[in-house]
């Protein structure tokens, strides 16, 4: 079944009623990740009834916008403000055999979806002020505010960014948004190894250039490995932070300034994980920056292919070998790994999101039951349910 | 009058065996019961409550700590958790039936990690002590309470603390990567880590400004930032309330994000500048201190712009700071200024309101008004970037009655604040203080959705009871559902 929901009390009927009938729910947007998670068979809230901006005042950095709304949308709205998203999210379809343009704002928060930028300008947690949205129960409830800074009662926009529609359905999102740097470099270093390519970045991310991202691509067959630092703001202080960089990472190779064009084709890549896009299975691994050369000397030697985002924090690891093998080795490395493409057989097997502590997953199935105490929302896709087959 | 829970008799009787349970796990001077040495105990930073605790325990050990809690809770014991005590909400009020859980025996920074630009610290270590920890690489620790050298990173998490420059740099929410934590339960749980974004629902993100509800906080992992190069701050007097704030305005379109932008109105500035003398402007309605960071290029480079901004908004005098005295006094009057206006008055009572910037002057339009209704003075300051008011309301608690008239001013003030559009707290939290105000800002079934999640913490709601939430549901009631014809739905999923 599908249901397309265009008031909050059309989708509170919609789940109260599926409640009643034992009936499962995923909440979709454009349903760009749809192809995430083990395969199941639940009926479909399509979210994409609930679109436009309901509030926008550039001023007060603050953007109030249905939930169905298309990414591209919201984000050209924005940029016409000269105005950003800062945790510069993306659209997934394309990494998962879509089409671009699918995504919209309330699917990304809900994934937690974030690119380069979440390394210094935090993730879509640390941007979504406000939620209007319809729980498992069926309820209509409101959370956080509307405006930048507020601690008032617990902070359930925090729940609501990455619950991927286990929690509530988002149908109206206020979202912090800031300014958009007027000037941006690239300095590159070539021909790195991951060991020194993090310890690069490591370099100048403790230094006063003020680095707002830093990833690396490998070497591939006609080009050198890339080490990519990105310096924004205004243009005197770009200038002035890239001018450090040469001397400051001289120990590690020769920084120089990448063609504006050049870069951000690039940081496209980087974000969207173009250069693995053939692969078919593919890992998305967060960790900490200096526990990565490690994990991926590991892979190296199995024939693993990977880039490195967050400084070295985000590990994208295109890997077909066995998914214990890879998570125990995210876990060792302080970090977790999830699986973001996969054959569908290994998908209906491996869990998506790494599995929690036995504490923590206890208490993470209580809170998703006070929010959906009849499990509207377990759809099997996230293989968690012990007793969901 | 606030109201808290009624102290159950039945564990105020068995306060010597709760006491002896207690010594039993933390020897020695880590149990305090003597009545005197409760006193300091009493109340935190919201001092116009008081009331001593049931015990102190001051434990030393993850292990202690679970094991008092567990204890605890095995035997319906209540606790409240408490930092350094400067909460200016009540938040670590004491209860006459309640064990009172002090972490400032857990006051170690465990580590300094700076290939992963990160510090692990134990959380009774104070804000200021962990930039202290990482200085000497030329590291800091982002968000500044003004009570940063007293106030402890537990407390922090807790209250979800932001600072000065949080414009900037975030709250502390935006700056912990992780916790070890352990519940009413006992159990100790880790979330989150060295790394960014956990796999799982955020529960992180839940804890941090849950006011110390859900669990005590025993370690806390922050990421640590390098210490800009250069840092300036403006000085910018305003002919009106409405000019200072259409410049704050102006600043942010033309896409500056200052480190720090922070605003006082006329009473404000004549207090501050009669206590510290700094030259601020007497003749000024508003006043602005800016303050801008990064390579000295910038600085530069966004101070003329700010001029030039602030010169189109009718600014009557503006100066740069060209020393680190020279900042440091632009900012003394601002930092000064509780103390300054406590000097006008015997008692001052701060508040914490949020509005979205563009009401600034119709807010303080009315605050005047109401200023004039209630008989009490009052002088703002505020953190002009996000909109986070702080008016301090001038009273006299030996007068009868003043307490109670000024209490019903910052009630007015707050309900003015949720009415256009903002909230109750900015960043100093709810706690008892504003606990009963709750329902201004939120619905029944908002605040039931809230509610649910303590009842996953914490079911037998034992962990600091009385604070945040008007009315104590029992979680059995929060947790009813609709049964169809006697069925409950899936009925193989586990309940809690
Ligand atoms: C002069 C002054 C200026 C201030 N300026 C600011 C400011 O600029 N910005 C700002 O945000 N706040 C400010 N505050 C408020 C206060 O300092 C903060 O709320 C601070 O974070 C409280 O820390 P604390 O250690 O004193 O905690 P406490 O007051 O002891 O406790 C605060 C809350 O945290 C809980 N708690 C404490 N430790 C733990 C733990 N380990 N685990 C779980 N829960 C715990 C308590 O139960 C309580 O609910 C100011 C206060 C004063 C007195």
């Amino acid at each position: 079944m599908h249901h397309q929901p265009t008031s909050a009390d059309d989708l509170a009927a919609i789940i109260t009623d599926a409640a009643a009938r034992g009936a499962r729910c995923e909440i979709r947007g454009g349903g760009s990740k749809a192809g995430m998670g083990a395969p199941r068979d639940a009926e479909v809230i399509d979210m994409r009834g609930f679109t436009g901006v309901v509030d926008y005042d550039p001023p007060e950095l603050v953007l109030t916008v249905r939930a169905g709304t298309p990414l591209a949308e919201v984000q050209r709205l924005i940029a016409g403000e000269g105005q950003m998203l800062a945790f510069e999210p993306f659209d997934h379809g394309p990494l998962l055999g879509g089409e671009l343009g699918q995504a919209t704002i309330g699917g990304v928060v809900a994934a937690g979806v974030a690119g380069p930028q979440r390394l210094t300008m935090g993730g879509a947690r640390d941007h979504l002020l406000g939620v209007t949205a319809v729980s498992g129960r069926g309820e209509r409830f409101v959370a956080g505010a509307k405006v930048v800074k507020n601690v008032t009662g617990y902070d359930l926009p925090k729940l609501m960014a990455n619950n991927w529609g286990r929690l509530a359905a988002m149908t109206e999102l206020t979202l912090k948004v800031l300014p958009r740097p007027r000037a941006t470099s690239t300095m590159v270093l070539e021909g790195l190894d991951h060991i020194a390519a993090v310890r690069a970045m490591a370099c100048a991310m403790g230094s006063h250039a003020e680095i707002g991202a830093a990833a690396h691509l490998p070497g591939a067959e006609g080009r050198r490995a890339l080490t990519l630092l990105r310096v924004q703001g205004f243009a005197p202080s770009v200038t002035a932070r890239c001018a450090i960089l040469p001397d400051l990472l001289r120990d590690h190779g020769a920084a120089r300034l990448l063609p504006e064009e050049k870069a951000a084709a690039l940081w496209d890549a980087v974000r969207d994980v173009t250069p693995l896009a053939d692969a078919p299975t593919l890992w998305r691994i967060s960790l900490p920056p200096f526990s990565t050369p490690a994990l991926l000397d590991r892979f190296a030697l199995l024939g693993a292919r990977w880039l490195l985002d967050w400084a070295g924090g985000l590990v994208w690891l295109a890997h077909d070998g066995d998914a214990t093998e890879i998570r125990s080795a995210a876990a060792m490395a302080g970090g977790h790994a999830m699986l973001i493409r996969a054959p569908e057989p290994i998908r209906a097997a491996i869990p998506m999101q790494h599995p929690r502590q036995s504490g923590v997953a206890a208490l993470e199935a209580r809170v998703r039951r006070s929010f959906d105490p009849a499990g509207v929302f377990e759809t099997g896709r996230f293989l968690d349910m012990p007793h969901a087959d | 009058m606030l109201k808290m829970p009624a102290p159950d008799a039945l564990v105020l009787g068995r306060r010597e065996e709760i006491v002896a349970a207690l010594r039993a796990i933390v020897p020695g001077e880590g149990v305090i019961a003597q009545a005197a040495a409760l006193r300091p105990y009493e109340s935190d930073g919201l001092t116009a409550y008081r009331q001593p605790p049931m015990v102190v325990v001051l434990p030393e050990t993850v292990a202690q700590v679970s094991a008092i809690l567990s204890w605890c809770h095995a035997q319906g014991v209540k606790v409240v958790p408490r930092g350094a005590g400067t909460s200016l909400s009540g938040g670590a009020l004491p209860l006459a039936d309640a064990v009172l859980m002090g972490m400032g025996k857990f006051n170690r920074v465990v580590e300094v990690d700076y290939n992963n630009r990160l510090a692990i610290v134990q959380p009774g270590v104070t804000n200021l002590a962990i930039t202290r920890a990482v200085e000497e690489r030329g590291f800091y620790y982002a968000p500044d309470p003004s009570s940063q050298i007293a106030c402890t990173i537990g407390g922090n998490v807790a209250e979800n603390s932001g600072g000065v420059h949080c414009l900037k740099y975030g709250l502390t929410t935006n700056n912990v990567l992780g916790i070890e934590m352990v519940t009413m339960a006992g159990e100790v749980l880790r979330l989150g880590g060295r790394h960014l974004d956990p796999a799982g629902l955020d529960l992180l993100g839940v804890m941090v400004g849950s006011e110390g509800l859900l669990g005590i906080v025993t370690e806390v992992t922050v990421r640590i930032l390098p210490r800009s190069e250069t840092a300036r701050a403006m000085l910018v007097g305003f002919p009106s309330v409405e000019s200072a704030g259409q410049c704050v305005a102006d600043i942010i379109a033309e896409g500056i994000i200052p480190a720090g932008m922070e605003m006082m109105d006329r009473p404000a500035i004549h207090a501050a500048e009669a206590f510290v003398k700094v030259g601020y402007p007497l003749d000024v309605e508003a006043l602005l201190i800016v303050e801008l960071d990064g390579p000295a290029a910038e600085c530069d480079h966004l101070i003329e712009e700010i001029a030039r901004i602030s010169g189109l908004n009718g600014a009557m005098t503006s100066r740069i700071s060209t020393s680190e005295e020279e900042r440091a006094a632009f900012w003394a009057g601002r930092k000064a200024a509780f103390p300054a206006v406590g000097r006008l008055s015997p008692d001052y009572y701060c508040m914490d309101g949020t509005i979205p910037r563009r009401r600034l002057p119709e807010v303080l339009r009315r605050m005047a008004e109401l200023s004039e209704q209630h008989g009490l003075g009052v002088a703002n300051v505020f953190h002009a970037g996000d909109g986070n008011l702080h008016p301090l309301i001038l009273y006299d608690a030996n007068k009868p009655g003043e307490l109670e008239r000024a209490e019903e001013f910052g009630n007015d003030i707050l309900r003015l604040c949720v009415e256009v559009g903002g909230v109750l707290t900015g960043e100093h939290g709810v706690g008892v203080e504003k606990r009963d105000l709750m329902p201004e800002m939120f619905s029944q079934t908002d605040l039931d959705h809230q509610q649910r999640i303590k009842c996953a913490f914490d079911p037998e709601l034992l962990l600091n009871p009385g604070k945040v939430f008007p009315t104590l549901h029992r979680c059995a009631e929060l947790g009813r559902m609709h049964v169809h014809r006697g069925e409950v739905p899936f009925p193989e999923l586990p309940r809690f």
